[in-house]
């Protein structure tokens, strides 16, 4: 098995893999990040958001052997204390039902917030629709981006 | 540990509505609280460690404490409150997404007079003490509420006794507020903490001398409380059924012949076994009950991936003789065919044929696909076989089904399988224990290492252990001169799994479903065609599909008769009265002054008589299901050229009175959003008895840029409390079809609608 070395959530990570193994399984079965989730292995769902390089992508769909030398940051690293603002807007909102979806949702609200920071509700619309939710949160979520979206112009950028 | 200071009543909101026409206001939830920084580990002692994590303190990094849990006042399994004043309620029910892991244990907190924000949850695992534990049916209200009242409220009682023993003092001289007994008259106070070791010695009094709160004493139900896991879940903490992680697990994928039946006759296991990260391949024979074992080939591995990966390189031969015959064209010709010859009478009030000859006739010929649950978590299940039983770590709807069906199938003692319950989104799907069973019979392969069992996407479209079954409608009615429905008569071609004589689970409809019962003149004649697709129960199972059917061809009539479809609909129903079940029929009683609250609640909340311009419109159904009355306004706009905008969806909903008003709400939104895509977007297929679609491309979910404004209200009327998971998903596609109706004069017959042309001039 070849060896990789990862940066994930700031820590440098060295994993032995086959070459083609997607970033997903190697965050959940190598390195126990659980919070990055399988949905349906072909980027059409969102569950496994991550960030690369401050990017959302998915991680289902990235090799790990494209991934070294990158930034990755997951759901467990988003916020060093598990209060980003987009976390305290879901639980304010009562967003999750079942709950799968929601960091993937999460992940990808984090990096639009940053590079919109006031979207409108078609915006923000827009940039969740990669993002399935099965249970239809999807009203709760766009409440949730929206009142996020306010905290951090308030807080400065976090 | 001191008990949270948050002011809780204030935060509280009782309203009974919500409007979200721009995604705004809404009351605010009770504060962040205590028991959201905290987890609860069971340890082998008996006593429990809990693990503190703080604002400000990064996750992981936890302060523990342990806590003497012998002198723990633990009146039955639902409570335990320490001499350290921790309040622990039990979550009974496997939580699948509608929030029974926080409305249940609000149900025992409030008769207990605890501070909600302060009380620990724990979920139970399958367990003997504490009544049926299961999610189906939105059963877990109805069936526990009262239940779950009297426990608290035992305890509640005997924490008083204990706190008139301390004082000297007569019982009906305290009070309970947020976990304190009170005696007023001497400004005493002590928590239940204080009291526990001394009610834990005092004798568990008749239940029938206990008294509950009235209505306007609660102050916990009723209110807007966010989900009990949702600190964990936002952060990635939450566990579900694929994220169990246990020392020196192994990992399995699980390949089942692509026809439901199918047998294995051979398969490539000496190369597959050779693939890197593959450490064992085998052929489980499995059974002949399609909701157990299936037969099938097996693969541990080192990893998800290396599992999956050598998944893709099996040859299998199959024996796929089950299928043959079984095509969805198959099935739409044998219906049209049986549309024509007729089917056998089922029902037959007055005389249908005389009405006709006299009324003004409609006809239409309705049909709704196969479905898939789809849930967002592909089936899976985490075992560990040792001691002579096993463990496991399940999502399933049923528990208890499940240990039985292990327990048959292997031939395990029912009292050595352990089961712990994970929280994951069920929809029905996970009434099913196929994986479970598959899951057991892998581990007792692995050397006594934990295994995990994770479905792909494509094995869970392909085999989702039974699909929502189609149905065809072929319907004519009849309007009399004074504008009333006169006839009514279908002939409904339906399945039987494997047979002509029996409907398959979830392929019935109800001599009494509605209008029958509410007309003079109603016939139903039903066919059954034989399948070999395994049907059952998904999201309000026969209403899913029924009230699609029975709410549009009303419509219908009420255009036909001229009518307005509110007007239309509250004379259908009548007086306001018990209607009860047909003789010999199992029916709940349908109260028509219930459906005609929410009728008319939800056309007032939508501004229903309002002029729409053309292109424009609003369309209204109801439905009863699971002791729910439902109804719901939609509005759409629909562009010349035949783009399709639900608006906003008004829904009013009367399932007595609500236990946690954010849940609650949040069910009935969900509801919408599914309801709308199932309308619009999703059918299963098959072709030679397997199933068409593989992943969300060709079964695709609705997403975030149609979310219509939505508009829910309660009625919460003294009836008893009834579920929420399921009575209002089957009202969303007819509100939805006869608002696309009125907008474009296209009528909707066929789902899902994204095939129906709805331009228009």
């Amino acid at each position: 098995m070849p060896s990789y070395t990862l940066k994930v959530n700031g820590q440098s990570r060295r994993v032995n893999v086959a070459a083609d193994t997607p970033l997903l399984w190697v965050l959940r079965d190598n390195l126990e990040l659980v919070g990055t989730k399988y949905g349906c292995g072909q980027g059409h769902c969102g569950s496994c958001t991550v960030h690369v390089n401050g990017v959302p992508v998915r991680s289902c769909q990235m090799p790990v052997s494209t991934v070294g030398g990158v930034e990755i940051t997951t759901i467990e690293g988003l916020s060093p204390d598990g209060q980003h603002p987009l976390q305290q807007a879901w639980c304010e909102h009562d967003v999750p039902q079942c709950g799968y979806c929601q960091t993937g949702q999460i992940m990808t609200a984090a990096a639009f917030l940053k590079n919109n920071p006031s979207p409108t509700e078609e915006e923000i619309d827009g940039a969740m629709a990669g993002n399935l939710c099965r249970c239809g949160t999807y009203l709760r979520i766009r409440n949730a981006v929206k009142d996020a979206a306010v905290a951090i112009q308030k807080g400065g950028s976090k | 540990m001191k008990p949270s200071t948050t002011p809780v009543t204030a935060a509280l909101g009782r309203n009974n509505s919500t409007d979200n026409p721009d995604g705004g206001h809404r009351p605010p939830l009770q504060a962040l609280s205590r028991r959201e920084f905290i987890r609860v580990t069971t340890l082998t002692g008996g006593g429990f460690m809990l693990s503190l994590t703080l604002p400000g303190a990064a996750w992981g990094q936890v302060a523990t404490a342990l806590d003497d849990t012998t002198k723990a006042f633990t009146p039955g399994p639902f409570i335990k409150i320490t001499p350290q004043n921790i309040i622990t309620i039990l979550a009974k029910n496997p939580e699948t997404g509608q929030g029974v892991k926080t409305s249940l244990p609000m149900i025992v907190a409030e008769e207990l007079d605890a501070d909600f924000s302060t009380v620990v949850i724990e979920q139970a695992t399958l367990r003997t003490d504490v009544g049926a534990q299961f999610a189906g049916g939105s059963r877990s209200t109805p069936d526990n509420y009262l239940p779950l009242r009297r426990a608290g409220a035992t305890a509640r009682a005997m924490l008083i006794e204990a706190a008139a023993q301390t004082w000297s003092v007569r019982t009906d001289e305290l009070t309970t507020d947020k976990g304190r007994v009170i005696h007023a008259a001497t400004g005493r106070s002590l928590t239940y903490g204080e009291l526990a070791t001394k009610a834990a010695t005092l004798p568990i009094p008749d239940e029938k001398n206990i008294r509950l709160k009235s209505e306007d004493e609660f102050k916990v139900l009723g209110s807007r409380v966010g989900g009990v896991d949702n600190p964990a879940i936002v952060t990635g903490q939450a566990l579900f059924g694929m994220d169990q992680r246990l020392p020196g697990m192994v990992y399995a994928a699980y390949e089942k012949c692509p026809v439901y039946g199918g047998k294995v006759i051979s398969a490539n296991l000496d190369r597959i076994k050779r693939l890197p990260g593959v450490r064992d391949a085998f052929i489980i024979e499995g059974t002949d009950n399609i909701n157990g074992l299936k037969p099938g080939v097996a693969i541990i591995a080192d990893s998800t991936w290396a599992a999956f990966s050598a998944k893709r390189q099996l040859q299998i031969v199959w024996d796929e003789s089950a299928g043959a015959g079984h095509s969805s064209a198959d099935y739409d010709a044998r219906a049209a065919e049986a549309a024509k010859a007729g089917g056998k009478t089922v029902r037959s009030d007055g005389d249908v044929a005389a009405a006709f000859a006299t009324g003004k006739v409609v006809e239409g010929a309705y049909f709704y696909p196969f479905l898939n649950h789809a849930t967002l978590e592909p089936q899976g299940c985490t075992a560990w076989a040792r001691d002579g039983g096993m463990e496991f770590w399940t999502t399933s709807q049923t528990p208890g089904s499940g240990q039985q069906l292990i327990a048959d199938t292997l031939k395990l003692p029912k009292e050595n399988l352990k089961l712990n319950l994970v929280r994951g989104g069920g929809f029905g799907r996970r009434l099913a224990n196929d994986y479970m069973v598959e899951v057991a019979a892998i581990a007792l392969r692995t050397g006594g290492a934990p295994v995990k069992l994770t479905w792909t996407r494509e094995d869970d479209m392909r085999h989702d252990c039974y699909h929502r079954p189609a149905g065809y409608h072929y319907l004519k009615g009849a309007v009399d001169a004074a504008g009333k429905i006169s006839a009514w008569h279908n002939h409904f071609v339906t399945f039987g799994y494997k047979n002509t004589e029996r409907t398959a689970s979830g392929a019935g409809l109800s001599p009494d479903e509605l209008p029958a019962r509410f007309i003079p003149n109603y016939r139903l004649d039903q066919t059954i065609m034989s399948t070999m697709v395994p049907t059952g129960p998904l999201r309000a199972p026969g209403s899913n599909g029924l009230a699609f059917v029975m709410q549009s061809f009303i419509d219908e009539l009420a255009h036909a008769a001229g009518r307005d479809p509110v007007e239309f609909r509250l004379e259908l129903l009548g007086e306001d009265r018990v209607v009860p079940p047909t003789q010999g029929q199992r029916g709940t009683p349908y109260d028509t002054g219930r459906m005609k609250g929410v009728v008319r609640l939800a056309a007032e909340k939508s501004g229903w008589g309002g002029k729409l311009p053309k292109g424009e419109g609003r369309g209204i159904a109801f439905h009863f299901s699971h002791s729910g009355y439902v109804a719901m306004v939609a509005e759409v706009a629909v562009t010349r050229d035949g783009t399709l905008k639900v608006r906003r969806v008004t829904s009013a909903a009367d399932v007595g009175p609500i236990i946690n008003l954010s849940g609650a709400e949040n069910q009935v939104q969900g509801s919408i959003i599914d309801g709308l895509g199932m309308a619009w977007l999703q059918e299963m297929t098959f072709d030679r008895g397997r199933a068409v679609q593989s992943n969300f491309h060709d079964y695709p979910l609705l997403r975030s840029t149609e979310t219509p404004a939505m508009s829910v209200h309660f009625i919460q009327s003294k009836n008893p409390p009834t579920g929420l998971g399921e009575p209002p998903y089957p009202v969303v596609p007819p509100a939805v079809c006869n608002a696309i109706f009125a907008a474009t004069g296209k009528r909707i017959r066929h789902l899902p609608f994204n095939k129906t042309d709805l331009s228009w001039t």
